[in-house]
């Protein structure tokens, strides 16, 4: 499967957080490293996979269906959003 | 307005438009009759200062491209979610460090965006480009890419004309080295294209000493 990148999820994200997000930082939940949301390795196939560019543990899954979203953040364990 | 055979760039009257940032992009979403939904990010090629534009190459075997590169006639309307990003954005009024830009194929268009921007804003920081294509009729932008102020440096990967004295081969790190402005020249860089094209330029880059931190990548998967 292609790799995208976070900048490919920026509208998803936007329409979950309500907010733009690509510059957030996420911290991976496995290896530690902070990256910031654009730079992070994105997976499209029925769903999003969204990995660690270091580790390639998945930090976020994403699944869209016409009338709802399912959201898994277990592999980030900080999110930093600047105002 | 047709760009070469493969792309065109549709000027877009949006109802409540809040301007956008060199590199963003929007969502387009397509409805079929039977309600069947196709989505694709596109990326705006104008200056913010000039209201919104896309620029869409056509792939043969996609939903939402062959709508707007062979069907689309003025005053067609279409749904749109944008414009969205801030990760591979570059703003002139902030920006002190040169601009280094790397393209491959229709990867050019963000980059276009803030090579409007630079120009449009007054910028003075110096602007390279390098510039991947198949052939010289598939470089996008050709005309006006000559008229900015604007190194370009183009190469041609498959096919090149009679007498042509550019580079004529992918991307490597020797061509990385000679186009690209130094590390110690401390440059923004944005590198856009298809997902091999950008990784290679990018590890390319830290191979030459450029710090990762200052190298932003956007990959349009694909070929």
């Amino acid at each position: 499967m292609t790799r995208l990148d976070g900048n490919a999820i920026a509208g998803v994200l936007e329409q979950l957080f309500g907010r733009e997000m690509t510059t957030a930082s996420g911290r991976c939940a496995g290896c530690g490293a902070e990256r910031e949301v654009g730079a992070l390795f994105v997976y499209r196939g029925a769903g999003i996979v969204v990995r660690c560019p270091d580790c390639d543990a998945v930090l976020l899954r994403i699944v869209e269906s016409r009338d709802r979203t399912w959201v898994d953040f277990r592999g980030l364990s900080t999110v930093e959003l600047a105002d | 307005m047709t760009e070469t055979p493969h792309v065109r760039t549709l000027v877009l009257d949006v109802p409540g438009w809040p301007g956008h940032r060199a590199g963003q992009h929007v969502d387009v979403r397509l409805t079929a009759e039977d309600g069947y939904q196709a989505e694709r990010s596109y990326s705006l090629a104008s200056a913010p200062a000039d209201g919104p534009a896309l620029t869409v190459e056509r792939l043969d075997d996609g939903e939402v491209s062959p709508y707007l590169v062979d069907e689309v006639v003025p005053g067609d309307k279409f749904e749109l979610r944008g414009p969205i990003g801030g990760y591979f954005v570059w703003d002139a009024e902030e920006a002190a460090q040169p601009l280094m830009l790397v393209a491959g194929g229709s990867g050019i268009v963000p980059l276009m965006a803030m090579l409007r921007h630079r120009a449009a804003s007054g910028s003075k920081v110096p602007a390279r480009l390098l510039y991947s294509s198949r052939s010289l009729g598939d470089v996008i932008y050709r005309a006006e890419l000559e008229q900015l102020d604007v190194d370009v440096v183009h190469t041609l990967t498959r096919e090149q004309p009679p007498g042509w004295t550019g580079y004529g081969r992918r991307v490597d790190v020797d061509l990385l080295r000679e186009a690209c402005f130094a590390p110690s020249d401390d440059p923004r860089v944005f590198v856009c294209g298809p997902t091999s094209f950008v990784e290679a330029v990018a590890d390319g880059l830290v191979s030459l000493g450029h710090r990762p931190g200052r190298i932003r990548t956007e990959r349009f998967g694909g070929a």
